[in-house]
């Protein structure tokens, strides 16, 4: 469904990714973990035409990710995005802005959006938070009402970038059961995370990044759980016991 | 200080002249609104012909005095076959010249705007028209709001300028009286007043939309 080969980019002489090579097929669920600075969001931020890659190749059900303004329109209704910093419309409503992107993209009749975008915050738990503006939720909440509105575009994939790491740690975890509904309803999803427990329940392969390439990757268990290369156990050591 | 004989005498003079001191501002806000709003969004186009050219344009007309931008549309115009009154001339010098400053309100306004917000809405697949409509000006309204106020009460004051070309609003009918009367100080007392009593409802309004676009 993604396919990612031999991508690089650099940022002036900044090499952030050097030669990724990754496939993600119909509904795996893909976590990307690694350092800042390693290119992980770029990675990601490249699927969906945010950012360009100077060489390789990313395919995105069958459609190859270019500098064409069509391509990237038709990439970008297939895969959604959710921020870390959730990037709600702060002059919309919950519900507008869930409707924003079936009403005013892709040309939905407003009555039937609206009803799909009640029904979606009923999903994530938001029922009743239909008419309130962002700045009046949580940070979580802010989050699933994203999460709403990438599921809005009934895309075939979601990109979570870093979707927790903005979060209060308390409300985390409404986030991570939101997504781990979708993962369990076989939506496919690459999530780049510092969750290491919710990426090992949840995701079907984990892929650790170091200096724009991948390290290791294989089953998000072993991985996670039973690292094989040395800068892998590094990395999970430092995340696990900071101090 | 006040005579009221002088007052029944100068006010009705005085009120003519903020009739058109009114329409000379509401005509020119107008003008530098839509133009301003032009050069700003060519600026921020990302076509590097539009904005070197609005760059170009704004810092020129920034960097010369009004009271010469008037003189220049109303004398100099005629010279290229441009007739214009001098109400007209006022109003399009003021309008142009305050397109300008509003060029740069309302561009501080678009470049304030979140770039998380420009990248939600392309990763909803989102035009730049698009976006541009429905996620940038609305936000870049309410960031340029206040100076966009204050742009205002300065341009309203400046229509006083167009005196300069005969234009007889408010300023004009004071100097008038006052050349005439010898009464220096009730008839520019009462001008200022009448200034400032015009600004008030603009710092009003302008107050309630802030208040209003900023609950949201």
């Amino acid at each position: 469904m993604i396919a990612i080969r031999d991508v690089r980019k650099s940022f002036g002489t900044n090499l952030v990714l050097d030669g990724i090579t990754l496939e993600v097929t119909q509904g795996e669920v893909v976590c990307v973990i690694g350092a800042s600075g390693s290119g992980k969001s770029t990675l990601l931020r490249c699927v969906n035409g945010l950012e360009s890659y100077d060489s390789g190749e990313i395919v995105v059900a069958g459609q190859r990710v270019d500098r064409d303004k069509h391509h990237i329109v038709a990439i970008r209704e297939k895969v959604a995005m959710v921020f870390q910093r959730f990037n709600l419309f702060p002059h919309r409503t919950a519900l507008e802005n869930v409707i924003e992107g079936p009403v005013y993209v892709k040309g939905e009749p407003r009555a039937a959006a609206i009803e799909r975008a009640r029904a979606l915050l009923v999903r994530v738990g938001l029922a009743g938070k239909e008419d309130e503006y962002p700045h009046r939720l949580s940070g979580g909440q802010q989050q699933r009402v994203a999460i709403a509105r990438a599921l809005a575009m009934q895309p075939q994939a979601i990109l979570f970038d870093e979707p927790t790491s903005a979060l209060d740690p308390e409300l985390v975890g409404e986030v991570l059961a939101v997504m781990r509904l979708l993962a369990s309803e076989g939506l496919t999803m690459i999530i780049v995370t510092h969750e290491m427990g919710f990426a090992r329940e949840v995701a079907d392969r984990a892929i650790f990044i170091d200096g724009g390439k991948i390290v290791e990757q294989g089953p998000a268990r072993a991985v996670l759980s039973a690292p094989q290369h040395e800068r892998t156990q590094d990395f999970l050591r430092r995340v696990t016991h900071p101090f | 200080m006040f005579a009221t004989k002088d007052l029944a005498e100068y006010l009705p003079l005085l009120a003519r002249g903020a009739l058109l001191t009114v329409e000379v501002f509401a005509l020119a806000l107008v003008v530098a609104t839509l133009l301003g709003l032009g050069w700003a969004l060519m600026r921020v186009s990302g076509v590097p012909f539009f904005a070197g050219f609005a760059k170009a344009l704004i810092n020129t007309i920034r960097g010369i005095p009004i009271l010469v931008q008037l003189f220049y549309i109303y004398f100099v115009f005629p010279d290229i076959g441009i007739q214009l009154s001098a109400f007209e001339a006022g109003v399009i010098g003021l309008g142009f010249a305050y397109s300008c400053y509003m060029a740069e309100v309302f561009r501080s306004g678009i470049e304030g705007v979140d770039p998380g917000q420009v990248e939600a809405a392309q990763s909803l697949g989102m035009s730049r028209v698009l976006i541009l409509w429905r996620v940038v000006l609305p936000q870049a309204f309410k960031i340029a709001l206040p100076p966009y106020g204050n742009t205002c009460v300065m341009l309203l004051k400046d229509t006083s300028q167009a005196s300069i070309i005969t234009v007889a609003e408010l300023s004009f009918q004071g100097k008038l009286i006052a050349s005439s009367t010898f009464k220096n100080t009730e008839v520019y007392t009462l001008v200022a007043l009448m200034y400032l009593v015009m600004c008030v409802p603009l710092i009003v309004i302008v107050g309630r939309l802030e208040k209003r676009f900023g609950r949201k």
